[in-house]
């Protein structure tokens, strides 16, 4: 195992970067999301306004690895349709299980690619994908929100 | 330098990402001498049959090496008798064992149970179960700055209310050894039975349960070179004699009848099923291979370990230690943090030069909130270890701040 393959630059930096890492205020939806095995928890925000992803943040404590991948998850959908979010979320998910390796569909993950060789190290897996399923269970309780929503007002 | 022990290991032959293996995760499993797996392997190759039931050679054989164990093991710990000895899968069994035979049956609403803040989950979330049912309270027993209970919170908390003191010998996170004599006297005078958890400390020192009076020991194979699967539960006798069966089935019976059954005499009324005596045998062949080596030597060697470690840790400035200030009552474990890296991280970067430790919660989360902290790196040694495993961690650890891309 190289080292360097996985703590690239990039994963260095979004893990000191608290660019991401801050409470938000008016979140329409908040969920946690943790490894017990590991005490990794975190805390995500996002401010979903017509199906627009108008913010997200989060806030908590982890490894560079799940910190720096919830900091890029965040640069991603931050402005995005949550079915947009969907799609970044399938292909990461699907790049970490190795079943999406072709060049040109990776491309909309722009620097979180840089997590592609997490899969070498499969006791960090969890790490790296503990964020994107969150978001997933998150954009679930949102749509769940919008389908009540639209149908108590009919 | 290495020490001869280490050709008795073949696993610690083996190198990591082109490094030695330097082995640094005893307090959650020991490898396994030859002897050891030798034990085992012959035990399938010549001698299997199911114990206590049949008539033939091989079934007597069985029998005869089952409790021939037993009796190794009643030795080693100092106990009256072998009906006292019980074989589990591991200390977590023994323990809910003891949770549900005896707190279910003898603890009373009101009654307190005292456990201490440094426990494993193990002994932690059985008796969280025994109190909620019986409307019993759970009382902790909270260490200082230093991590080490004091007289003063041991006679502070154990009372006339309590009926159940379950202690750990020794801290699985700090490697501090609790004062088993002060607890067991104190208990005593109150009425109340001692449990102890001997998982981090039979390995490691001699534990008689006879010099210290301890009610009931639990402790796993495994931690001590023996194969996985495989625990031990002490309980005196008169005590084990009122407490009713936990599991039950097969082998555990003297007589069944439709609507009843009445009961083996012990040890076989906790034993119910097939054993696991390939482990056993294992257990008993690991329990010669430390006679050999010697738990005063064991000891020492740790000890020695620790006194060369910590010194050198205590020069990083990036490195905060955790439960390192008196080493005169601590086996071969030491917690310690890296500055701004979460011990996953640093897990992870130390693997990468073949240095195995532990890294998160270690089974204690409120022993973790109580210290404040997240998670921990934890180092554990045996006696297989070496200055030459303390140099390489002590350089590996060199390098993980910089991997992340922070100075040092």
């Amino acid at each position: 195992m190289d080292l360097s393959e996985i703590y690239t630059e990039i994963i260095a930096e979004h893990n000191k970067s608290k660019r991401n890492k801050k409470q938000m205020e008016n979140p329409t939806v908040i969920l946690k999301g943790r490894n017990p095995s590991c005490g990794d928890e975190i805390e995500l925000a996002l401010k979903v306004e017509k199906n627009i992803i108008q913010d997200a943040s989060f806030t908590g404590v982890g490894c560079a690895i799940s910190q720096a991948s919830t900091s890029m998850m965040i640069d991603l959908i931050r402005g995005q349709t949550i079915k947009k979010a969907q799609l970044l979320i399938d292909t990461f998910l699907g790049m970490i299980k190795r079943e999406i390796t072709e060049e040109d569909q990776l491309e909309i993950l722009d620097e979180a690619v840089a997590l592609q060789n997490i899969s070498n190290m499969p006791a960090r897996v969890k790490c790296a994908v503990l964020s994107w399923h969150t978001l997933e269970s998150a954009i679930t309780m949102e749509e769940g929100k919008i389908s009540e929503s639209s149908q108590s007002s009919h | 330098m290495s020490n001869n022990y280490v050709n008795d290991f073949p696993i610690l032959q083996k190198t990591m990402n082109g490094k030695r293996l330097v082995y640094l995760d005893n307090g959650a499993t020991t490898q396994k001498p030859l002897s050891v797996i030798n034990a085992v392997q012959e035990y399938y190759a010549a001698f299997n049959a199911n114990p206590h039931r049949g008539a033939y050679e091989l079934s007597v054989k069985a029998t005869q090496i089952y409790e021939d164990a037993r009796e190794k093991v009643r030795k080693f710990l100092g106990a009256e008798k072998t009906s006292e000895i019980i074989f589990t899968k591991n200390a977590t069994e023994s323990l809910n064992l003891l949770a549900y035979s005896y707190g279910m049956t003898f603890i009373n609403p009101g009654d307190e149970i005292v456990i201490s803040i440094a426990e494993h989950h193990s002994n932690i979330v059985p008796w969280q179960q025994v109190a909620k049912a019986k409307g019993a309270t759970l009382q902790y027993l909270y260490v200082n700055e230093a991590g080490i209970l004091t007289d003063e919170e041991i006679e502070k908390k154990i009372s006339s209310r309590t009926k159940i003191v379950a202690v750990t010998q020794v801290s699985n996170v700090l490697g501090i050894i609790n004062p088993i004599e002060k607890i067991v006297h104190k208990a005593h005078s109150v009425g109340a039975v001692v449990i102890i958890d001997g998982a981090q400390s039979v390995p490691h020192f001699t534990v008689d349960v006879g010099a210290l009076d301890i009610d009931f020991l639990v402790f796993s194979g495994h931690k001590m070179l023996a194969p996985m699967g495989v625990g031990v539960l002490y309980g005196k006798e008169h005590l084990l004699d009122k407490m009713p069966p936990f599991l039950s089935g097969g082998d555990m019976i003297e007589y069944v009848w439709e609507q009843d059954t009445s009961f083996a005499p012990l040890p076989a009324k906790f034993e119910a099923g097939t054993q696991n005596v390939g482990g056993v045998l294992g257990l008993s062949a690991a329990i010669d291979y430390i006679e050999k080596v010697g738990s005063s030597n064991i000891e020492q060697i740790e000890k020695e370990l620790i006194h060369y470690a910590i010194p050198k840790l205590q020069q990083l400035p990036f490195i905060t230690l955790y439960g390192c200030e008196g080493l005169s009552k601590k086996t071969g474990v030491i917690s310690f943090n890296v500055k701004d890296i979460h011990p996953h991280d640093a897990s992870s970067i130390l693997d990468a030069d073949g240095v195995a430790i532990r890294a998160g919660h270690h089974c204690a989360h409120p022993l973790m909130q109580y210290l404040g902290v997240n998670a921990t790196c934890r180092a554990s040694f045996y006696f297989y270890n070496t200055r030459e495993d303390v140099d390489a961690l002590i350089n590996a650890l060199g390098r993980v701040r910089g991997v992340l891309g922070y100075g040092s």
